[in-house]
């Protein structure tokens, strides 16, 4: 009799299989409370990133675009290019956390997609727990890097182009490509082991046979979100990509022609048509990234729904709370262009309903590896 | 393995690894340059717009929004091709549980693959011919996604039913 119909007949040796499964220290654990922790991170430096630094740093944009108007209404090319040095800083800095907050964001799903594959993959347990502990450790290290470039610079930095902050980051990156590189190896390896020995691949796992009404509704929820992000997205490319883009260059040239021809009321309002250009772009591509982004985190958190030990109801109530927030965020994030900060907050609370229903899940993830490691020590 | 699984899993692996290599082949030699680029032709639009050098202001001003267009495609790319992919694997895993024939799963899984692979493409190669031939590949790309995630989403709802 093998391992799960032992855990049939027997549900203390259910509790023991469990446990073997999601030992302390083993890489699934590590992968499952590291992915949401970075996951939760990244979503708390967007929500404070959005709140603020994206606005007013989008302000300084557009006031160092209307300083270039004016000197080339003043004929000072000096002046003109000095403003789009300032605009590159302006950009590096909102790029850079972006980048950060992005990147936080897709290693956590990494993490928990490389926990949910842990059983398929062929190797000794150490090697699976230093794989874990070196993505975790690149997954850290490069945003943390990314984050730091805008302050950082090239201070005392060996290269000429390259600073501290640049290198860490690239480290962070190579760390998390090699593991991801060893764990496919490793998910070849296991794959065709049990394909020669005609072992059906998934049969044992009790994350992917779990029909839970949290984890179905988190599956059917998030498959709609995506949908509906691309949805979006394909409206948005039919109907406005070609036409902002043809807006955009327009603008550009209005804003120069007009300052040079000293028609500078009509070059600032130029100005500031082109801000408000560059807001419906931003706002549409946000949505329709975060309603995507928030399907597959809705997908993700259900396979993982048996490890949550809650009861019944918390489940539900948190999974709904996850995809209702998941729907606000990016919907009001597009009626921040007609709204404006009342979309916005009401955008930062859909934010906060997601990060609250995933730090519900992982203190329930934290209770569940107690449960297990109680009934490990009583064996 | 369901051969839908399979088609998913791995497809989407090598999806998200093309997309990756790609990514590293476009940062390296692409991306940098084409940005400083772009951030030079915008400077030198207005510069030169200051200098009363209204042909050459203008020339560079095009010659930014031309950037400015291959970048965006290309960035898409990269990222839809990343993203598709663990989309496709993550749906793989998830893919026994949905209710439907046999036949038809296999069918949507085809749609969500070869979606996945020609929406991108289509994008990709609107950077080299800005005709109508890549933007209907585009489009019968994210149709085809479109197709098989609607049908994947009615499966996971009718296994609830």
């Amino acid at each position: 009799m093998n391992a799960p119909d032992n855990a049939i007949n027997d549900p203390s040796s259910a509790v023991l299989q469990q446990a073997a499964d999601f030992a302390p220290l083993s890489p699934r654990r590590m992968l499952v409370i590291g992915g949401i922790a970075l996951i939760l991170a990244g979503m708390i430096l967007g929500d404070i990133f959005a709140a603020f630094i994206l606005h007013p740093n989008a302000g300084r944009i557009g006031a160092a675009l209307g300083s270039a108007t004016q000197a080339v209404a003043a004929g000072d090319p000096q002046t003109a290019g000095a403003a789009f040095a300032k605009i590159g800083g302006r950009l590096e800095n909102r790029g850079t956390k972006v980048d950060a907050h992005a990147h936080m964001i897709s290693f956590g799903y990494l993490a928990l997609l490389l926990a949910l594959l842990q059983p398929l993959v062929a190797f000794t347990e150490q090697r699976k727990k230093f794989l874990a502990q070196l993505f975790l450790l690149g997954a850290t290290l490069l945003p943390i890097g990314v984050f730091l470039i805008h302050y950082v610079g090239l201070k005392w930095s060996p290269l000429e182009s390259i600073g501290w902050a640049s290198i860490f980051a690239d480290l962070g990156g190579a760390f998390v490509l090699l593991a991801c590189l060893a764990e496919l190896f490793g998910l070849w390896r296991g794959v065709r082991l049990r394909v020669s020995q005609r072992s059906p691949i998934t049969a044992a796992d009790e994350l992917l046979t779990d029909r839970s009404w949290s984890s179905r509704v988190l599956l059917s929820g998030g498959t709609l979100l995506i949908l509906l992000g691309f949805l979006h997205g394909s409206y948005y490319a039919a109907a406005s990509l070609y036409r902002n883009e043809t807006r955009d260059s327009e603008l550009l040239t209005a804003m120069t022609v007009n300052a040079a021809g000293k028609n500078l009321a009509v070059a600032n309002l130029a100005v500031l048509d082109y801000g408000q250009l560059q807001g419906a772009k931003a706002v549409n591509i946000a949505a329709h990234s975060h309603v995507i982004e928030f399907g597959i985190l809705a997908i993700l958190v259900a396979f993982f729904q048996p490890y949550v030990f809650l009861e019944e109801k918390w489940k539900k109530i948190w999974a709904v709370m996850l995809l209702a927030g998941s729907l606000a965020l990016p919907l009001f994030v597009l009626m921040e262009f007609r709204w404006g900060l009342l979309a916005g907050g009401l955008a930062d609370m859909g934010g906060l309903l997601v990060i609250c229903a995933l730090f519900a899940m992982l203190v329930g993830i934290w209770r569940h590896t107690g449960k297990l490691d109680a009934a490990g020590g009583n064996s | 393995m369901t051969a839908p699984r399979k088609l998913l899993i791995i497809g989407g692996l090598a999806l998200a690894t093309w997309g990756m290599g790609y990514g590293i082949y476009y940062a390296v030699f692409v991306e940098h340059q084409t940005l400083d680029g772009l951030g030079g032709a915008l400077a030198t639009g207005f510069m030169r717009a200051a200098e009363r050098r209204m042909p050459e202001s203008q020339a560079a001003l095009s010659d930014a929004a031309s950037r400015s267009f291959v970048y965006v495609r290309q960035v898409d790319a990269h990222g839809h091709w990343i993203g598709l992919g663990l989309l496709l694997v993550i749906l793989g895993i998830a893919f026994d549980r949905v209710a439907l024939r046999k036949r038809t799963r296999f069918l949507l899984a085809l749609a969500l693959f070869f979606g996945s692979l020609l929406f991108p493409l289509g994008v990709l190669l609107e950077t080299w011919n800005r005709g109508s031939g890549p933007q209907a590949i585009a489009v019968v790309g994210s149709a085809l996604v479109i197709i098989g995630l609607c049908g994947t989403a009615w499966g996971f709802a009718c296994a609830d039913l």
